[in-house]
This record gives structure tokens, C-alpha cells and sequence, in this order.
């Protein structure tokens, strides 16, 4: 199980979402700076970090997205190696057009940093087995652009096609139809604005994130 | 060449800071004001041989993101 962590200048989540991978799987992750051009070999999931990459200039991730390594992640989303993407992850996975929709300024124009009410609104994908449909789940969230856009007829898509992954249960940050999640067509890439890897140890006071890792990774070691 | 950028979001975006700015004009005491709109003015220095093909290729690869955004481009 090869997994590997994609920084950013700016990105500060990278190393707890290494913690995380490397407790789900046992392997530290490569450590894949913005700059490079490749994966390495055999990379079998990807994770995108939180942060604020580029000083969050011009829009939330818009400049990261554009960074040479992320033709290599769309390459590898295209053959379907999974890709996770929280918070800053998540702007830069909508910046590159991985995912749909977009992610602007919290409604209440506060930066939101408290664990939040989520409820598991798709548990048959990759990310979300772990799950029980529908349950409630509790997971921090740290962000001041999490307030999910897309059009109507994006929206009703996604819902239709099972695509929300996650949904906030309580007001946060004026996302459209609670959306705290959301999958691509081929269920290999998720972004979610909550930070799985802040609920993943004893010392969190949660485990509810870790759950996520270990569904994914497991299913992925088989 | 200097040539303006305007970055404005879409009709029906909703636009939290252009609320947020309307509020605080109002508690200033200006009556009459109907809305906000907050968007981004970006200023490029270009060489005269960088088109306008090249131009909206900037816009729309970078400078605004066209799922809540618009962008017009003007040549002093």
C-alpha cells in the first residue's frame, strides 16, 4: 500500500494526514512536493491536505491547482487511483476541476473552527463503507471559504446521483443544501470540507475520522 | 501594455462580503444604497505581442474561476 501526501507551500495539515495514513496502513506516505512532475510509482491513493496554499491568493486553492504535480494527480484520478481531499484539498480539487462546484467565503464571513454534525448521506462509496447510511458523525472543521456553490442542476445531479457524500446537520458555513461533501462521477475522488485526520486518535477526544481512513485503505489492501 | 481585468461573480451567486460591505455602509449612515457587488480588479503588464486569444486564455485558465465567476478584459 503506496499513499502519498501532496504539499503545497502553505499547506499545514500535511503532516497530520500522514499520522493518519500511516496508522490506517502502516506505511509512512511519500511526501510529494508541489514542484514535481510525477508520483511515485505505484501510488495507489492520493491525499490532498488542508492549509492555506499560496497564502490563499486570488481564490482558495485556484493557484495549487494549477501546480505541475496535479496533472499527475488528474492522470492518476482518471485511472481511477482515489484521491481524498480535505478543506484546502477539497478548494484545490474543485479548482482543478476534479470536482464540480466551487467553494466560496462562509456565509457568516467568520472562519468556522469547531467540530460539526455531519451525516453520512452516501455510505456505499470507497471513502464512506465504514459508515452506516445515514448515521451521524461528529468531525472538526477549520475553514473561512467551506460554503459549497454549484448550480441547480449541478446540485440536483449530485443528489441524484448519490454524489453527496457527507451533509452538515447544523448551520456552519451556508453550503448549499448542507453539502460538507461531495464524490466525482466515478466515485474515486472525494472532497470534503471536515478534517477526517483531526478525529483520528485517542488524544482528538473522536475517532469518528479514522473510520474513514481505515474503510478506504482497507478496501484498498483487500 | 497595461491591460484591466474585471473578475465579478455571477448573477446568483449569493456574495457574503458585498452584504457585509452594504451593512457597514448602511451603519455609516448612507441611505439608498440597493446592493452590493465585492469583486476583483487585476492590473497586467503585457508585451504588445500577447493576444486577445491569450488574454481570455489567462482569464479563464486562472484569473477567474468561470463556475461562479465572469470576467471582462480592457485595453486602455
Amino acid at each position: 500500500m503506496k499513499t502519498a501526501v501532496i504539499v503545497f507551500p502553505g499547506s499545514n495539515c500535511d503532516r497530520d494526514m500522514a499520522v493518519a495514513l500511516e496508522a490506517a496502513t502502516g506505511t509512512a506516505p511519500a511526501m510529494v512536493w508541489h514542484r514535481e512532475s510525477a508520483l511515485p510509482g505505484g501510488t495507489d491513493f492520493i491525499a490532498l491536505p488542508g492549509g492555506f496554499s499560496y497564502g490563499d491568493y486570488l481564490r482558495s486553492g485556484a493557484m495549487a491547482a494549477r501546480s505541475p504535480v496535479m496533472d499527475a494527480v488528474r492522470a492518476a484520478a482518471k485511472r481511477g487511483v482515489p484521491v481524498l481531499g480535505v478543506c484546502n484539498g477539497f478548494q484545490v480539487l474543485t479548482e482543478a476541476g476534479l470536482l464540480p462546484g466551487a467553494l466560496m467565503r462562509n456565509a457568516g464571513l467568520n472562519f468556522v473552527c469547531r467540530r460539526v454534525g455531519l451525516t453520512v448521506a452516501n455510505n456505499q462509496s470507497l471513502f464512506t463503507s465504514g459508515y452506516a447510511a445515514g448515521e451521524a458523525i461528529r468531525v472538526p472543521v477549520a475553514h473561512h471559504d467551506g460554503n459549497y456553490f454549484a448550480d441547480a442542476a449541478t446540485l440536483d445531479r449530485l443528489e441524484g446521483e448519490g454524489r453527496v457524500a457527507f451533509r452538515y446537520t447544523e448551520s456552519v458555513n451556508g453550503s448549499a443544501r448542507d453539502i460538507a461533501g461531495v464524490l466525482n462521477n466515478a466515485g474515486n475522488v472525494l472532497g470534503m470540507m471536515p478534517h477526517p485526520e483531526r478525529a483520528a486518535e485517542p488524544a482528538h477526544g473522536n475517532l469518528d475520522g479514522a473510520r474513514l481512513f481505515a474503510a478506504t485503505l482497507g478496501a484498498l489492501v483487500g | 501594455m497595461k491591460i484591466h481585468v474585471y473578475v465579478t461573480l455571477k448573477a446568483g451567486v449569493l456574495d457574503p462580503q458585498g452584504k457585509a460591505i452594504h451593512h457597514a455602509l448602511e451603519g455609516l449612515g448612507f441611505a439608498g444604497v440597493n446592493d452590493v457587488r465585492a469583486g476583483r480588479f487585476i492590473e497586467l503588464d503585457v508585451a504588445d505581442s500577447v493576444s486577445d486569444a491569450d488574454l481570455d486564455a489567462m482569464c479563464a485558465k486562472l484569473l477567474a474561476n468561470t463556475v461562479i465567476e465572469n470576467y471582462r478584459i480592457v485595453r486602455p
